[in-house]
């Protein structure tokens, strides 16, 4: 169905209605149809009407009526329509689309797990926390910090808690200070974190090969300056290997160094943030640590720090009273040591920031970052990482021929090419990008970081095979010949999906943002 | 390393072609001192198996057979099988934020649904694509009114969930928005309404109540809204217990909603991940943080869906966006449309009425030990109440583990004032044996007492 109602120009295309014309579900519905059965009530009845008089809802919400196995099929249906890793390389740099392990899905949902009420008493709760502490354990291992909480609920939640963490500091050495410097590549979350922190955003400008511009920075960085937020590989996929002085000028200046962990896969098990100068760091469980991002969230973005900033953290933090070492409960074997005594919520945290979530964050994905640290341990992390690096290299080395690479330093996971050649021609990053679905990928991404005009950000993360990664390959470069020989054919694309480019400035001038039976 | 695909000989033929001597050329980038040369201290490689029996035996320590009547935010009801069955495929799992919409349009719809239902449920023209859980998305609603009016004061209610509150004092702490806090009447659990109007002034952006409120009793929201509005301040109206909204009149008269979706089909999960949600009237849409799905047509004139208006976004304003949320909660709000179609228009209100009724039922029960006492008796209620005791709740919560069963949760950290007092929940999913069980435990120690 058209939007005015008119039957739509097919251009020749079947559409089969499994796949390609599912209504909305209310457009599916009809009054008597039925997905549930109560069980028989076992207490007398009420009278809703009697009981909550006014507070009484007289007309029901027109939510749908259908019957189950009209719900499976259209939710099915429209499940085909979205390209996911588990069909294809995901290239989407910054994003780490890594293969998401089933059987972190098959632990989550563990009764004892599953249904744990965040109030139960600690005494009933060991499994979970016992759970928490392990992770808490590990990832304080894995980027050299002292300390951590979970509580943050993706990576952008992250940082908020991370800011407030070093504000809190400064405010206890008697200036909360004004500033916070972001490099001019950084995440738009990191300004927007900044913001909402009450500081000041002041920009640092990229020096020539993309990094930080050291005597910019030394120039920039004063006693009003509250920390730097840096993104380490940075998101052109380079390491800052002059992170000790980055740290020395700042520290050299009482301010922080805070570090957007969202490239921690070119990082795990062959360098700690810890160990180079860091001070606070967030995270995201949903990157680097395979929990499934499942169309934008649920995330987990955990913040770790050194010991001075521990007090600050938000309340509870966990605790195990009388801490003895000896064989667990659980059995689980390895080299971290296992412990007994009663593991429990600390609240009485005089200099916490506060709370950032209620109850203690997004507690089902800690489960699954823990089954995927499990699964790998320290030979398959370094593993990881290593062929996450390796496969970004192959990329680069495969299609710097043909593609401008704007910053030649060595790329870490995710390397960035600009769309100077093709752009000659008319042919931007974004039609690449939606040419590129044609081919059966995902596009990388579009226009991200600023500092790279006509960015093309690709990150392939250790997922892919090599097979993947030459098909990959030659979808760019066959890409790049249709961009000098048929360059409309790039232009107009996609010419294989469902839908074709969807008409965004109509949508945004009149939102249409729920539907209505008058449709 | 099982998710690695790619053999030794595949590596090495990579790095020749790369140019690379080995590995190690790739990370030389990174100063020696700071690369690590040992292995992580992290439990060694586990196989699949011994990962399952890790997590269950970590399960059975939870201890998983008790009967439960807690609540306070987080809901425990039936999740129909299908949900886990279709939000585990893995076009939806494994898929990303919808940025490119020619091959997301599955997200994009059921999003969109997502937002329709949720709009339909609270009254409000127009719903987000969700939010982390409903203390962020109160806290961001506040923030959402002080843009809209230019004012920098909020008022709230104390019977918004003291974790809420808290989350709330964290996030207005450094953005110069002072909170006053307004007291409950003590006959009805409500918020004191002269208390209120007193609070409330000209320069009041915001006012925050919670309804259901964390007692359990549903607040007068329109007398709310009529102080609110009479000084120019936006209501905004947080519900923890989504169900509620099968039987109970939603806010219509709130400016802004901010719901815990949790109720709809998602685990309780030890707090999280749940799925906050702010819906409001469509005149503050370009002031709502989040994500939004709109609708519009393809190059060829079909229907189809696109995240839209993201000028109000962190990757496109940064320090000026509404929000520096990015990721949210796309897979649990799937969760929740996947419940809302399932139980359907009849469903909801039949679940809400049984819910209505086993509370209805505990209470009365409870109420008639002696020694127990029901409080704020005076105003309706959905499936929560608060219980007085003579006896301490930490001495009867012994007893009732020792049946298995998690009585009703101590209120004495956030309401010293109430006494021994504790906020009892029942839900469809506790069985009346359960409900007679804890009455006659509760009722061996409070004769003695």
């Amino acid at each position: 169905m058209t939007n005015n109602g008119t039957a739509p120009k097919t251009l020749g295309k079947t559409r089969p209605h499994q796949t390609q014309n599912e209504a909305l579900v209310f457009e599916k519905s009809s009054p008597g149809k039925r997905a549930y059965k109560m069980p028989p009530l076992d207490v007398p009845i009420v009278d809703p009407a009697v009981v909550l008089g006014e507070a009484h809802r007289s007309e029901s919400a027109q939510l749908p009526e259908l019957s189950e196995i009209e719900i499976i099929r259209h939710f099915t249906r429209l499940s085909t329509w979205n390209y996911a890793i588990d069909l294809g390389m995901y290239p989407l740099g910054s994003c780490t689309m890594k293969y998401n392990p089933r059987v972190n899905e098959a632990v989550a949902r563990i009764e004892g797990l599953a249904e744990a009420h965040p109030y139960r008493p600690d005494a009933l709760a060991q499994g979970i926390l016992e759970v928490i502490e392990l992770l808490q354990r590990c990832l304080i291992e894995i980027t050299g910090m002292d300390a951590i909480t979970l509580q943050p609920a993706a990576g952008a939640h992250g940082e908020f808690t991370g800011i407030l963490l070093v504000r809190a500091w400064h405010e206890s050495q008697g200036n909360a200070r004004r500033k916070i410097l972001i490099p001019d590549s950084a995440h738009g979350t990191n300004p927007a974190t900044a913001a909402i922190c009450g500081y000041q955003v002041e920009n640092l400008k990229s020096n020539a090969e993309g990094g930080i511009d050291l005597e910019a920075l030394a120039r920039q960085v004063d006693e009003e300056t509250a920390a730097l937020m840096l993104t380490n590989p940075s998101t052109i996929g380079v390491f800052e290997s002059q992170i000790h002085k980055i740290a020395d000028i700042l520290h050299a200046k009482g301010a922080l160094l805070y570090m957007d962990g969202a490239n921690m896969n070119a990082l795990v098990g062959k360098a700690r943030p810890g160990d180079f100068g860091v001070d606070v760091m967030h995270l995201n469980l949903h990157k680097t640590f395979s929990t499934p991002h499942g169309g934008g969230g649920p995330g987990s973005g955990p913040v770790a720090c050194k010991a001075f900033l521990e007090p600050f953290l938000p309340t509870p933090v966990l605790v195990r009273t009388a801490r003895t070492e000896g064989p667990g409960t659980t059995g689980l074997a390895g080299q971290v040591p296992e412990t007994t005594g009663q593991l429990h919520w600390n609240y009485d945290r005089p200099q916490t920031v506060g709370r950032v979530r209620a109850f203690y964050g997004n507690t089902g994905m800690f489960i699954r970052a823990l089954a995927y640290i499990l699964a790998n341990g320290p030979d398959g992390l370094r593993q990881t990482t290593e062929d996450a690096v390796l496969n970004a290299n192959y990329i680069r080395a495969k299609l710097e021929d043909l593609y401008e690479l704007p910053y030649k330093t060595a790329s870490m996971h995710e390397v960035v090419f600009s769309d100077k050649r093709q752009a000659a021609k008319g042919v931007r990053t974004g039609d690449i990008a939606k040419r590129l679905i044609d081919y059966g990928f995902h596009p990388y991404t579009v226009s991200f970081p600023m500092i790279v005009h006509g960015a093309l950000m690709i990150e392939p993360t250790e997922s892919e095979s090599l097979e993947e990664l030459d098909l990959f390959v030659d979808a760019m470069r066959s890409i790049a010949k249709e961009v000098d020989e048929t360059p409309e054919l790039v232009k107009t694309a996609p010419h294989s999906t469902r839908v074709g480019r969807l008409d965004e400035v109509q949508a945004a001038r009149k939102p249409i943002l729920r539907w209505r039976p008058s449709q | 390393m099982r998710y690695l695909p790619k053999s030794p000989a595949e590596r090495q033929q990579m790095l020749a072609e790369i140019g690379a001597a080995s590995i190690d050329d790739l990370f030389a980038v990174i100063p020696a001192e700071y690369r690590l040369d040992r292995d992580l201290d992290v439990p060694r490689q586990h196989a699949e198996s011994e990962i399952v029996s890790y997590f269950r035996a970590a399960g059975q320590k939870n201890a998983t057979d008790y009967a439960s009547f807690l609540g306070a935010g987080a809901y425990r009801h039936y999740r129909p099988v299908i949900i886990d069955s279709l939000v585990q495929r893995g076009e939806f799992l494994t898929s990303y934020t919808p940025y490119q919409a020619e091959i997301t349009q599955g997200t994009l719809q059921a999003i969109f649904e997502f937002q329709t239902m949720i709009a339909e449920l609270t009254g409000m023209d127009v719903a987000n694509a969700s939010m982390y859980d409903g203390s962020t998305g109160a806290a961001e609603a506040v923030m959402m009114a002080v843009r809209v009016t230019g004012r920098h004061r909020a008022v709230v209610a104390s019977t918004v969930h003291p974790e809420y509150r808290e989350v709330l004092a964290t996030y207005a702490k450094h953005q110069g928005l002072p909170a006053t806090l307004v007291g409950y009447d003590s006959e009805t659990g409500r918020v004191d309404l002269a208390a209120l109007d007193a609070a409330v002034t000209e320069e009041t952006a915001a006012v925050l109540v919670q309804s259901p409120n964390f007692f359990g009793t549903i607040e007068d929201i329109p007398s709310i809204a009529a102080i609110a509005h009479a000084k120019g301040a936006l209501l905004i109206v947080s519900i923890a217990e989504a169900v509620s909204l099968g039987v109970v009149r939603p806010p219509v008269e709130a400016d802004i909603v901010s719901m815990e979706a949790q109720s709809f089909g998602v685990a309780l999960s030890y707090g999280g991940p749940f799925c906050g949600v702010i819906a409001a009237k469509e005149q503050y849409l370009r002031q709502m943080p989040g994500r939004l799905v709109g609708q519009t047509v393809d190059s060829t004139g079909y229907r189809g869906f696109v995240l839209t208006l993201s000028t109000r976004e962190q990757h496109i304003r940064r320090e000026k966006a509404t929000s520096n949320i990015c990721t949210n909660q796309a897979l649990v709000a799937l969760m929740a449309t996947i419940f809302l179609t399932v139980y359907g228009k009849e469903g909801i209100r039949e679940l809400a009425e049984h819910n209505l009724a086993k509370a209805d039922y505990t209470a009365r029960t409870l109420s008639q030990v002696q020694g127990a006492t029901q409080l704020f008796r005076g105003a309706p209620r959905f499936h929560e109440f608060v219980l007085q005791t003579s006896e301490e709740p930490a001495l009867w919560s012994k007893r009732l583990m020792d049946e298995k069963i998690v009585g009703g949760l101590d209120l004495g950290k956030w309401y010293p004032e109430l006494g021994n007092a504790t906020l009892w929940c029942a839900t469809e999913m506790v069985t009346r044996e359960q409900i007679d069980t804890a009455a006659k435990v509760l009722a061996a120690g409070l004769v003695e007492a």
